[in-house]
């Protein structure tokens, strides 16, 4: 139990703030008020401190993961807290300030607001310490469920309320299918423990077959947490519900449920395992190969479709949150090709093979990438006449950026670039793992479409470059937000997609994290090898006759 | 040689170009001449201190700098002889664009040449990686500044053209890397670790993954090639892809379009020679003949448009598709002479058109115009300038004496005997599959090719002056009528070395010829059998030494008659 508790220290300093913040945001003095997201931001570093020196677990099906993703969590967290600033009741506050209101907590969010930004990291990181269906299928619904009332009430307008239901209804629908799903794997196998369920599957598999249910249970599961990542065909509400929430908790959205459904996916997969001989149900003889035919074929029909309908779509967009949300889409299906090629567990493979390492690194950069976008929006505004200002959301918005907040255009610039993978920059490496990884795994017609639609991808992202960087601006300066957080997050991503020098301990961490994650555990090797010999009794005759 | 000078070559730009940036708007063009003279001057140095007598081998011999160790990445640079030629060409037209732009560029006079200095370390990057990711990187990094450059300094169509250059090549070159990729994988893993230095390592080491490629079986080489041309093919550009250029030819400020044809273009001929052809040897004698044949079209075919143009920067723009055509035939002629050919072509294209380039910049300053319809008799009111335009148009057109004459003529004698059917005829047949016919095809080309280059300069130069209307005497510019000493001085070494190297190339020749020949010989070794039609391994012995031409064979012949 003790042990428990260290894997889960950095959950249990993340709930303490969140209580901590639930508090202080309540306060009727607005200097203490104001502490709620220095508070959040402490707790998120002291998290992060104490993920990266949680040991491994070895009961976890991916038992090097925790302290990767959860430092990832928390360092992206950060970024994220300092684009969060001044997202809610900041009318509300300006008229308390200027006397006209009297303090009164039950008309303000600020408190929950940040609290249930903490709890849906908090429910990210126990994504990566599940061991089990139940602690796993809670753990996504803890990610989700905050950012539903995050979406909600990120802004006083309509659409974001619209946006909120939306989301709301379309995630239950998600979770409902994917709960359906663990239901049926638990039929199919025994067990609710993820290592339970890696035996007995291989176990199946080597005595003809995985169990129809439990492989129903799976492909259900993969189906309802698509909804997590925005993969087709479950991404339907992505692009409304960016638009629709403010732009930093939009920036959120695209990374916090992303990153935990690529975990929990890379969970169950890892139970399936990546030993399948190709194109089939049973194990491979020497236990190298992929995904049993029906998950590969689902989840690289997502993947194509997923690229291609978030690229085509993304193509049309006059909206940069829009743009954005279809481009999250896009990053989703590349993701899937790296899941789909699994970490190599060739002997030769070297530390460029490793597909689940390459999602994990993509994911992070992606997050640092997206947050800088996300923060020019979020930075620009119109002023309006109740205090609440209007994000500048159009493309034209940008026109011409550079030369009027120059620090803003090339924040979007360098992001804009970085998300489409251009050399040097810090995507071209993320993407670069991609490649190599799914090369290794041999799925050379998934790289090729993940290539073309990288290629389609330019067409977009080059109007998010062209447009600060090269248009002359039309009128004035387009106003910005008071609160220098969001500047600074901004800055900070773009500072770091602009360093070519990736730091090499991160790619480090996310191969090790990846490491491990399933491999041949003794069982299957028995299992497989109990199989090659059951086989070898049916061939037994010819050599009888030959002796 | 040593390692730092190169890394100083690509660092030194950048540094201008923070320079640039840093100072006021009003010394950026000095700044920027002075950064890109020193390359130059350092740039000579290195190439005295190169040993020519190795030319062949990389030079230094070991360079390291570790970059990304996670990855088991470094910076690796070097030069053989062709790099060190194509370095030269890119360093000897950084001032030259520079200069020229003097006072064409008048708003955002920084950004300007921050990325026309930044493009520079860009491709002198490529010209020397010894790393795949490193030349990759830098391949495509050369996109970014050539994009502002089209899109903010070029004429009314810009944004669309900038667009369409970017979208065109970073499509290629997604797929090329994946190619790559490939390559790197099947060293890794593929490879048993005793079978050479580097194998069974995650390496990206050109010299360690060319060992490895040319082991793969003939389809994977088949794909990887299909990949890689994907890649080179669109920057060349090669017949049917080549329809971004011409739109950013015309639309590009007067350097851009010298620093495209010049260097630019060269990136995908290079690729081609660096990679494609040695890696995939196989596939390359396989797709040989396609790809000629995709040559010829784009020759014959582009050359015929040209003569329809009435844009002469449009006309000049399609003869460097058309020109280009000769440098890829001369590659895939898979011989000495043909490839020799080929690198010479792609320096003395760079000299030749990027002149013309200049020189049409230099008049649409004067007249605001590049059609042929409104202007005219040149020759009355600016003598020197239809001087320059006289000797370059004879040099691009291939008149022997002058540079252009070598290479094409290489290039189609390198064509005419990569055939082995004619061993054992007096013409020096080597192993090859294109011969005669392609030779003669693409020869109509050199026809169509004088044509309209003299029809263009018969229009330009002579006959009655005609000018736009509305454009009195005394024009609105502060140029003089005819070009100034800064013009001249911009023009003058472009047109000495086309002399030098169209009377006395052999310098040149001898310096890519170690670096060439072992390509060849690289290439005969591992896709050799594939270049006989009778694929009877007697042959071999029947041919010339290894198929191999010096080009001191050539060179006299070439050079010396006139």
């Amino acid at each position: 139990m003790s042990s428990l508790l260290v894997l889960l220290a950095p959950e249990i300093v993340l709930f303490i703030t969140t209580c901590i913040v639930m508090i202080v945001g309540l306060w009727p003095k607005l200097e203490v008020r104001s502490l709620a997201m220095p508070i959040a931001g402490m707790g998120l570093l002291i998290a992060g401190v104490l993920a990266i020196n949680t040991p491994a677990n070895p009961e976890s099906i991916l038992p090097n993961i925790i302290p990767y993703a959860k430092a990832m969590t928390a360092g992206v967290g950060l970024l994220l807290v300092l684009l969060l600033a001044g997202t809610v009741d900041r009318s509300y506050e300006a008229a308390v300030e200027r006397g006209e209101l009297r303090f009164n907590p039950i008309h303000t969010n600020r408190a929950e607001f940040f609290a249930f930004f903490l709890f849906s990291l908090t429910g990210l990181m126990l994504c990566a310490s599940a061991t089990d269906l139940i602690w796993l299928f809670l753990a996504l619904e803890l990610v989700s469920l905050p950012t539903y009332v995050m979406a909600t009430i990120s802004t006083r307008k309509l659409r974001s309320q619209e946006a909120g239901v939306k989301y709301f209804f379309l995630g239950a629908l998600g979770a409902a299918i994917f709960l359906y799903g663990f239901a049926l794997l638990y039929g199919g196998t025994g067990t609710t423990n993820l290592i339970g369920i890696r035996d007995a599957l291989a176990e199946q598999a080597a005595s003809g077959g995985i169990n129809p249910i439990a492989m129903a249970g799976i492909i259900l599961s993969l189906i309802g947490i698509s909804f997590k990542i925005a993969a087709v065909p479950m991404h339907f509400y992505t692009a409304d519900v960016y638009q629709g929430a403010a732009a930093p908790v939009s920036a959120m959205l695209a990374f916090v449920p992303k990153t935990a459904g690529f975990i929990a996916m890379m969970g169950i997969l890892a139970a399936v395992g990546w030993q399948y001989a190709p194109g089939g149900e049973t194990l491979a003889a020497d236990g190298v190969g992929t995904l049993p035919r029906s998950i590969y074929v689902t989840l690289a029909a997502i993947a194509v479709l997923t690229m291609t309908v978030g690229n085509v779509l993304a193509l049309l967009q006059r909206s940069i949150k829009r743009l954005l949300a279809y481009s999250s889409i896009a990053h989703t299906g590349y993701m899937l090709v790296a899941l789909i090629a699994g970490p190599s567990i060739a002997a030769e493979a070297g530390i460029t093979s490793n597909g689940l390492g390459a999602v994990l690194f993509y994911l992070l950069v992606y997050g640092v990438t997206n947050i800088g976008t996300f923060a020019v929006v979020a930075c620009l505004e119109r002023p309006q006449p109740d205090g609440e200002a209007d994000e500048l959301d159009d493309l034209e918005d940008l026109r011409g950026l550079c030369r009027t907040r120059p620090v803003l255009g090339w924040v979007m610039v360098i992001c804009a670039l970085g998300l489409l993978g251009l050399p040097p920059l810090l995507g071209f490496w993320a993407k670069f793992l991609l490649f190599t990884s799914a090369i290794s795994a041999g799925e050379i017609a998934l790289v090729v479409i993940l290539g073309l639609n990288s290629a389609i991808a330019a067409f977009y992202y080059l109007k998010l470059v062209t447009l600060p960087l090269l248009e002359e601006p039309e009128g004035d300066a387009p106003a910005t937000t008071p609160f220098a957080s969001r500047t600074f997050a901004g800055v900070l991503s773009a500072a770091l997609v602009l360093l070519a020098i990736i730091p090499t301990g991160i790619v480090d961490a996310a191969m090790e994290a990846a490491d491990r994650a399933g491999t041949i555990v003794p069982a299957n090797i028995e299992a497989i090898e109990r199989s090659i010999t059951a086989e070898a009794l049916r061939d037994e005759p010819t050599p009888i006759i030959d002796r | 040689m040593s390692e730092s000078i190169l890394h100083v070559l690509i660092l030194l730009p950048i540094a201008t170009a923070a320079f640039i940036v840093a100072r006021p708007a009003g010394e950026a063009k000095t700044v920027a001449l002075w950064g890109s003279l020193i390359s130059l001057v350092l740039g000579v140095v290195a190439a005295f201190q190169f040993d020519w007598s190795n030319a062949g081998a990389m030079q230094p011999e070991v360079s390291l700098v570790p970059w990304l160790p996670a990855l088991g990445l470094s910076i690796s640079v070097g030069a053989d002889g062709v790099s060190m030629m194509l370095v030269l060409l890119t360093l000897l037209l950084g001032p030259i664009c520079v200069a020229a732009s003097f006072s064409s560029i008048k708003h955002r006079v920084k950004t300007y040449y921050a990325w026309l200095t930044v493009l520079q370390a860009a491709m002198v990057g490529v010209f020397v990686a010894r790393d795949i990711l490193l030349f990759y990187v830098c391949f495509e990094f050369t996109l970014i500044p050539m994009f502002v450059l089209i899109s903010i300094y070029g004429s009314s169509n810009r944004k669309a053209a900038a667009t369409k250059f970017f979208l065109y090549t970073f499509t290629g070159s997604i797929l090329a890397l994946a190619g790559l990729i490939y390559v790197i994988w099947f060293n890794a893993t593929r490879m048993p670790v005793e079978a050479f230095a580097g194998a069974g390592e995650w390496s990206f080491q050109i010299d360690t993954l060319r060992q490895a490629a040319v082991r793969m079986s003939p389809t994977e080489q088949g794909w990887v090639f299909a990949a890689m041309l994907l890649g080179f093919a669109v920057k060349v550009p090669l017949f049917p892809v080549h329809t971004w250029l011409p739109l950013a030819h015309t639309e590009a400020p007067t350097a851009g379009s010298v620093i495209l044809a010049g260097v630019l273009l060269k990136l995908g001929t290079y690729g081609l020679y660096r990679f494609a052809i040695p890696f995939t040897p196989i596939a390359a004698v396989d797709f040989a003949p396609f790809i000629g044949l995709l040559a010829v079209i784009g020759i014959v075919f582009a050359g015929l448009i040209c003569w329809v143009q009435d844009d002469v920067k449009k006309l000049v723009a399609y003869s460097s598709v058309s020109h280009l055509g000769f440098c890829v035939l001369g590659l895939f002629a898979l011989n000495t002479m043909g490839q020799s050919g080929s690198v010479m072509y792609m320096i003395n294209h760079g000299l030749s058109t990027g002149a013309l380039f200049l020189l049409i910049g230099m008049v649409y300053e004067r007249y605001h115009t590049r059609s042929m319809r409104e202007l005219g008799g040149l020759a009355a009111k600016m003598p020197v300038w239809s001087f320059f335009m006289v000797f370059f148009v004879m040099a691009s057109a291939g008149l022997p004496g002058l540079n252009g004459f070598i290479s094409e003529f290489m290039c189609l004698m390198g064509t005419f005997q990569a055939s082995d059917t004619l061993a054992g005829s007096s013409i020096g047949a080597t192993p090859g599959v294109l011969g005669p016919v392609f030779a003669i095809l693409a020869g109509t080309g050199v026809v169509i090719g004088a044509m309209y280059l003299l029809m263009m300069t018969g229009k330009m130069v002579w006959g009655p002056l005609r000018e736009p209307k509305g454009h009195d005497h005394h024009n609105h510019s502060e140029l003089a009528d005819d070009l100034n000493a800064r013009e001249i001085a911009v023009l003058t070494p472009l047109a000495v070395l086309c002399l030098v190297l169209g009377l006395f190339p052999t310098p040149v020749l001898k310096g890519i010829e170690a670096p060439v020949n072992d390509t060849v010989r690289w290439v005969q070794e591992h896709g050799g059998l594939r270049l006989y039609r009778d694929p009877a391994p007697a042959r071999v012995t029947e041919l010339s030494p290894a198929g191999v031409v010096t080009p001191e064979l050539a060179a006299p012949a070439a050079g010396g008659e006139r």
